[in-house]
C-alpha cells in the first residue's frame, strides 16, 4: 500500500483513511483493486463525489461497506441495471421487465411475500405458509469444494430462517466437469472434477444431515464447461405460521447478533463472487471461503423458532454475503431507519481483527434480529438456553445514517440513501448466432445397445450412491423419496407431508438442461420451466410456484448478456403462460475461468401442492396387464439431446414449448391423477421415450410391450431412433389399470395421447418400431445394471 | 388406550435432530412426551419424574470425538446418580441411532455386569465407509427379555430405515466370541440385519448395511429395559413412510416401527 493513499489513523486499532479526494481515475481503480472492492470507475467516482461533498476522506470501513453493498452479489446490478439491445431497445431492469412481472400480472392470492425478503413465501394451508429459496455457491466450491458446498447449504437454510420459517427440506442441483477429464488438460489453479465432485457431495450431505433437514430433491449434471466453473445450487424449504411472519422493526429496537463468532473466514466473499476465477483465485480468495459448523446452526435454529413462536423480535435477517454490512444495512434500509453499531461488541474467534473485517466477514451461522427493549432480556436468555452466543451490538435509529463505532471512535458514517443508490449499471447485449447444424447420419442398427449406453451415461445414470449419502428421511415426513419403487427408481419429484394434522403435501421438483443452453438460451429456459412443472405434475402436484436461478458468464461480455436477456424473455412468457408465478430467485454471474465461460445454466425449481399425499403417484410400473399411454406430442426435436451427444453431435433442433398444447396435456394428466386413474407416471426428458420406459420398467420390476405404430405425432417421423430419443417437452408415460381405461380416455379427450402398449410380467422391455418389428428388446436386469453401474449404489 | 399418565422424556442437545418425530410416535399412543434440552433437565432436576427416557437420533455435539461420546459423558457427568436410579428402578431407556451410540458410550449397553465405566462395545465407522440412508430388513431375535419388542414375535422380519455413518456394531476383537455368547445367553440380542426373507446376510452389503459384527442392529441390557438400535422406528411408524407404499392402492395404516413404541408403552402401563 502506498503511503499517500492510505493514511493510518492514530488509534489503538487498525483504521485507515483512504485519500480518495486527491485520487485520479487511475488511482481510483487502483484503490478498488488493492482493497478488493470490485467496484468500477464509475462507482468509485460516485463515492469520491459523495465524500467530496462531505469534505473528508472515507475510512477503509466505509469503502469496504460500499464495496459489499454495491456488489453484484448483494445488489444484483445486472438484473436491476439498464441493458441496451442491438436493435436499440432499452431494458430497464431485467428483473422488473421479465421475472417480477410474471408474478405481478398473475397476482395470485396465495403469494404472500415474493422477491422482497430472504425467501419467497406462499400459502400452504389455512394459516401455514411455505418459504422457499435457492442459492448458488459456485465460486467458493471451486476453491474449496467441501467448505463451499457446506456453507452454501448452511446459507440457504439461514435464508429460510431469515423469514421466520422452520426449514423442513433441502434440495441440491450440481454441475461438474466430466469425472474422467484428462489431468493434462487441467489449467493451473483448477481442481479436477472428481475432487470437486467428492468434496461438494460430502459438503452438502454434511450440512443437511447434521442439521437434520432431509435433502429430498436434486440433480447432477455433467458438462465440459463446468470443469472450470463448478455449479452448486442449494435450496431450502421451510414452513411458518403466517401470523408469525413479523416485520415491524422500529427506531430504538436493538440489533442482536446471534450464533457463531466472527473471524477472518469469508472476507470478500461477495466481491469474489462478482469476479471471474483465475489461476490466482486459490491464493487470493481462499479467505473468501467460510468454515461450516452445522451444529451451531442447528442450535441457532432452535432458539430462533422459540423467539418466533413467542413473537419477541420485530424483524430478522441472516448474515450471508457481505456479513454484518449487508444484514445491518438491509435491516435498517427496509424499515426506513438508520443504524448504529458498536463493532467492538461483536464476539470474535480471535483477537485483533480490524473493524472493516469484522463488519464484512462472512463467518457462518450468524443471524441478526431486531428486538424491542422490553423483550431484550428474554431473547438473550432464550439464546443462552440453547447454548448460543447472542450479543446486543447496536440499535436502529430514526436518523437515516449508518454509524459504526469501535471503542467509541466513529469508524464509518454514511447516509443510508447514498449507501443504497449505487450508480445504475448500463450494459450492452448482443445476440450471437450459434453455428451448430443438424447432423445427418443413418439410423443405427442396434438401438438396444444405444439405449443401454444412454442409461449408463453420466447425466442419466442412477445417482443412488450420492443420494444415499444424504439423509432424505429425517423428520419422518418424506412421503415420496428421491428413489422409489422396488429397485430405487428415479422419482420425478419429492413429496413432503409437513403437518402432522393434515394430509396435504408439498411437491418439490426441478428442471435443468444446460445442453439446450448451448444452442438457444431462450428454449432452454422455456424447456426448464416445462420440465420442472411436468415433474411436479407427474407425482400429483399442482398450484405451482417457481424459483429461478441463473448461472451465467460475465455480463460485461455482450454475448453472455444477450443470452441472459433471451432466457429472461422466455421466463416471462412461459411462467406467465403456465400461470406459475416466480416467488424467489437469484443470479450468479461472472462464472468464467481460464477454460472459458460456464454454459448458460438456468435452474427452475417448482414448489407444488398435493391436496392428499395418499394420492401421490410414483414412476415405477405397478401391475402387469395395465395399459401404457403416451401423453403429449413427439416432434423431431433432438438438438441438445443425450442421443445426439452419445453420437458426438449437438444439433440445433432444440425442443420448444407449445404453450397451449403443453397446458392442455398437463391439466389433463393432473386431472387423471387426481381422479385416481393413474398407477404410475413418468415424465419424458433426457433420453426421451426409450429411457423413460426403461426406467419405469426396471424400477417396478415389470416388463413393457409397447409399439411406436400408434404414436401421437404432428408431422410423421419416419425413423425409430428419432421417435425413441426425441426430447420434446410436455410428455408423460402413464400406466393405467384396465378398469380405468375408459374413464382415463374420457379425461384425455382433446389431448394428444395414445395407448401404446401394456405392462407385462416378463422381465423385458420390448418396443416395436414404426413397422411393428421389435427395435428394442432388453432384459430389465441388463437395463438396470447399465443404469446403476457408472456411479454404483 | 389412554396412556396419559405415562411420561416420556426425549433428551436433546445441540445436534439432536430426530426429537420431533420421536415425540410424535409416543403421542400417537397417547403418551405424554416432552422434548427437553439437557440444560433443562439438569436445571429442573426432574429426570425421575419420567417413565421412559429416550435418546433420539441426530449428531449430538456434532459427533466430534466419537459418535455419541460427548453426550454420553456430559449426561453421565451431570446426572450420574439420577441416571443410575432410573436404570435401577427398571424404567425403560431407548436409544435410536445416535441414541444407541450414546447408550454404548455411556456404558448402559450392553452392560453385561451393570453400567460399565468404559464402553464394552463400539459403533464404528461403516463398512463400506460413509453415511448411508436406506431401508433395511431386521430379524427379531429376542426371546422375550426386551421390553421394547414384547409385541413382536421371535423371528419376525421388520422393515425400517437406517441413516448413519457410524453403525458398525463391534465387540473387542480379542473376545468377541465370548461377548456374543453372553449377549445371546442373556437374551440381549434383539435385532439382526437380514434379507427380505429373514435369512442371514452373510455380512454382505447392502443387507448388512454397515458391516456390523454378527449383523447386530439392536441390543438390550441384561434386564431388557435399556434398548438401543441403529434403524429408525419413528421413520417407519406410518404406512406412508414406507419406501414403496405407492405400489399399493393406498398406504397401509402403520409401519413396523410402531411395534417398538407400542411394546414399551404397554410394558410401562402394566407396571403403573
Amino acid at each position: 500500500m502506498s503511503q499517500q493513499i492510505y493514511i493510518k489513523k492514530d488509534v489503538h486499532f487498525e483504521l485507515f483513511e483512504v485519500n480518495l479526494l486527491h485520487a485520479d481515475d487511475k488511482q481510483l481503480i487502483q484503490i478498488s483493486e488493492e482493497m478488493g472492492l470490485a467496484l468500477n470507475l464509475e462507482e468509485m467516482k460516485a463515492i469520491k463525489n459523495y465524500f467530496t461533498q462531505k469534505n473528508r476522506n472515507p475510512t477503509d470501513v466505509e469503502l469496504q461497506t460500499l464495496g459489499q453493498t454495491w456488489s453484484e452479489h448483494c445488489f444484483h446490478k445486472t438484473f436491476k441495471g439498464t441493458i441496451l439491445t442491438p436493435e436499440g431497445r432499452t431494458i430497464d431492469s431485467l428483473f422488473k421487465t421479465y421475472i417480477a412481472k410474471v408474478t405481478l400480472e398473475l397476482n395470485k392470492p396465495w403469494c404472500i411475500s415474493v422477491f422482497e425478503d430472504n425467501a419467497g413465501i406462499v400459502q400452504f394451508q389455512d394459516d401455514i405458509a411455505v418459504a422457499a429459496k435457492v442459492e448458488t455457491h459456485n465460486h467458493p466450491s471451486a476453491i474449496e469444494p467441501f467448505g463451499g458446498a457446506a456453507t452454501g447449504t448452511g446459507g440457504v437454510i439461514r435464508d429460510v430462517l431469515g423469514v421466520w420459517a422452520d426449514p423442513i427440506a433441502c434440495t441440491d442441483v450440481l454441475g461438474f466437469g466430466p469425472l474422467d477429464y484428462d489431468y493434462n488438460k487441467l489449467p493451473l489453479g483448477i481442481k479436477h472434477p472428481k475432487y470437486v465432485f467428492r468434496g461438494v457431495v460430502a459438503g452438502i450431505g454434511c450440512y443437511g444431515n447434521n442439521m437434520g433437514i432431509p435433502t429430498v430433491n436434486g440433480a447432477i449434471y455433467f458438462d465440459e464447461s463446468y470443469v472450470g466453473n463448478v455449479v452448486v445450487y442449494c435450496g431450502c424449504i421451510g414452513t411458518l405460521p403466517i401470523d408469525k411472519y413479523i416485520k415491524k422493526a422500529k427506531p430504538g429496537h436493538h440489533l442482536v447478533l446471534a450464533g457463531g463468532r466472527t473471524g477472518r473466514d469469508g472476507i470478500h466473499g461477495v466481491t469474489f463472487a462478482s469476479l471471474e476465477l483465475t489461476e490466482k483465485s486459490e491464493e487470493v480468495s481462499r479467505p473468501a471461503v467460510q468454515i461450516a459448523n452445522p451444529i451451531e446452526e442447528e442450535k441457532l435454529k432452535r432458539a430462533i423458532i422459540k423467539i418466533r413462536d413467542q413473537k419477541l423480535a420485530s424483524s430478522i435477517t441472516d448474515l450471508g454475503g457481505g456479513g454484518l454490512s449487508s444484514a445491518v444495512g438491509e435491516a435498517a434500509h427496509k424499515y426506513k431507519c438508520g443504524a448504529k453499531v458498536a463493532l467492538e461488541k461483536v464476539p470474535l474467534k480471535y483477537l485483533n481483527i480490524p473493524p472493516w473485517e469484522i463488519y464484512i466477514s462472512e463467518s457462518q451461522e450468524r443471524m441478526l434480529i431486531t428486538v424491542p427493549k422490553k423483550n431484550l432480556q428474554t431473547v438473550l436468555e432464550i439464546f443462552a438456553s440453547e447454548d448460543v452466543e447472542a450479543t446486543d451490538i447496536g440499535t436502529l435509529t430514526a436518523e437515516q445514517t449508518l454509524r459504526l463505532t469501535y471503542d467509541e471512535t466513529v469508524v464509518a458514517k454514511v447516509d443510508m440513501d447514498f449507501l443504497f443508490s449505487p450508480p445504475k449499471s448500463l450494459k450492452r447485449a448482443e445476440w450471437k448466432q450459434v453455428e451448430y447444424t443438424e447432423p445427418t447420419f443413418s439410423e443405427p442398427k442396434d438401438l438396444t445397445s444405444i439405449l443401454v449406453d444412454l442409461l449408463s451415461s453420466p447425466n442419466i445414470a442412477s445417482k443412488e450412491s450420492v443420494i444415499r449419502t444424504y439423509d432424505h428421511e429425517v423428520k419422518g415426513n418424506t412421503v415420496l423419496k428421491p428413489l422409489c419403487g422396488i429397485h430405487g427408481g428415479p422419482s420425478d419429484a419429492a413429496v413432503i407431508k409437513p403437518l402432522d394434522n393434515s394430509n396435504r403435501g408439498l411437491v418439490i421438483s426441478c428442471g435443468i438442461n444446460p445442453q439446450y443452453g448451448k444452442i438457444d438460451a431462450y428454449w432452454m429456459a422455456a424447456s426448464n420451466i416445462d420440465e420442472a412443472i411436468r415433474n411436479n405434475i407427474a407425482v400429483g402436484g399442482r398450484r405451482i410456484a417457481l424459483l429461478d436461478n441463473f448461472v451465467w458468464g460475465s455480463p460485461e461480455k455482450p454475448d453472455r448478456l444477450g443470452s441472459l436477456v433471451k432466457a429472461c424473455e422466455a421466463c416471462y412468457k412461459y411462467a406467465k403462460g403456465f400461470e406459475t408465478p416466480f416467488i424467489s430467485g437469484k443470479d450468479s454471474l461472472y462464472n468464467e475461468s481460464p477454460l472459458g465461460p460456464v454454459t448458460p445454466t438456468l435452474l427452475i425449481t417448482a414448489i407444488g401442492i398435493i391436496p392428499d399425499v395418499r394420492k401421490t403417484v410414483s414412476m415405477d410400473l405397478k401391475s402387469s396387464g395395465d395399459f401404457v399411454y403416451l401423453v403429449g406430442q413427439t416432434y423431431l426435436e433432438l438438438g441438445g439431446s443425450e442421443y445426439y451427444r452419445r453420437l458426438g453431435y449437438i444439433g440445433c433442433s432444440v425442443p420448444v414449448v407449445r404453450l397451449n398444447e403443453a397446458k392442455r396435456t398437463m391439466d389433463k394428466v393432473s386431472n387423471a391423477i387426481e381422479s385416481g386413474y393413474v398407477r404410475a407416471c413418468h415424465d419424458l426428458s433426457e433420453g426421451g421415450l426409450a429411457v423413460s420406459a426403461a426406467e419405469m420398467a426396471f424400477s417396478g420390476g415389470l416388463g413393457m410391450d409397447i409399439s411406436l405404430t400408434r404414436f401421437p405425432q404432428s408431422v410423421p417421423i419416419t425413423r425409430n431412433d428419432f421417435v425413441l430419443f426425441s426430447e420434446s417437452n410436455s410428455r408423460f408415460l402413464v400406466e393405467v389399470p384396465e378398469k380405468a381405461k375408459e374413464d382415463f380416455e374420457a379425461i384425455m379427450k382433446g389431448a394428444n395421447y395414445a395407448c401404446i402398449g401394456r405392462v407385462t410380467k416378463e422381465k423385458c422391455l420390448l418396443i416395436r418400431g414404426l413397422n411393428g418389428e421389435p427395435v428394442i428388446e432388453a432384459d430389465l436386469d441388463v437395463l438396470r445394471d447399465a443404469w446403476k453401474k457408472l456411479f454404483g449404489g | 388406550m389412554d396412556h396419559n399418565n405415562i411420561k416420556a422424556c426425549i433428551v436433546r442437545v445441540g445436534g439432536t435432530n430426530c426429537d420431533a418425530e420421536t415425540k410424535r410416535s409416543f403421542e400417537e399412543l397417547n403418551v405424554k412426551a416432552e422434548v427437553l434440552h439437557l440444560n433443562e433437565i439438569v436445571k429442573s432436576n426432574n429426570l425421575l419424574e419420567f417413565d421412559i427416557l429416550v435418546f433420539p437420533g441426530g449428531f449430538s455435539f456434532g459427533d466430534y470425538v466419537r459418535a455419541g461420546a460427548i453426550l454420553a459423558k456430559s449426561f453421565s457427568a451431570k446426572l450420574n446418580r439420577r441416571l443410575k436410579d432410573f436404570v435401577e428402578e427398571g424404567k425403560p431407556i431407548l436409544g435410536i441411532c445416535n441414541g444407541f451410540q450414546v447408550l454404548v458410550e455411556a456404558g448402559l449397553l450392553p452392560a453385561f455386569d451393570g453400567i460399565s465405566k468404559y464402553p464394552e462395545a463400539a459403533l464404528a465407522t461403516n463398512l463400506p465407509i460413509g453415511f448411508r440412508c436406506r431401508w433395511v430388513y431386521l430379524k427379531h431375535e429376542n426371546l422375550g427379555n426386551c421390553v421394547f419388542t414384547k409385541k413382536i414375535p421371535k423371528g419376525k422380519v421388520l422393515r425400517m430405515p437406517i441413516a448413519h455413518a457410524e453403525g458398525r456394531f463391534m465387540f473387542p476383537k480379542d473376545n468377541e466370541g465370548s461377548c456374543l455368547e453372553k449377549l445371546v445367553d442373556n437374551d440381549q440380542l434383539v435385532f439382526r440385519y437380514c434379507d427380505e426373507q429373514g435369512r442371514g446376510t452373510g455380512g454382505k452389503y447392502p443387507y448388512n448395511p454397515n458391516g456390523s459384527y454378527y449383523s447386530i442392529a439392536g441390543i438390550c441390557n441384561p434386564e431388557g429395559t435399556v434398548f438401543g438400535l441403529m434403524p429408525h422406528p419413528e421413520r417407519a411408524f406410518y404406512g406412508w413412510q414406507l419406501p414403496d407404499w405407492t405400489r399399493g392402492e393406498k398406504p397401509s395404516e402403520f409401519g413396523d416401527g410402531r411395534l417398538i413404541f407400542e411394546s414399551v408403552v404397554e410394558h410401562v402401563a402394566s407396571k403403573i
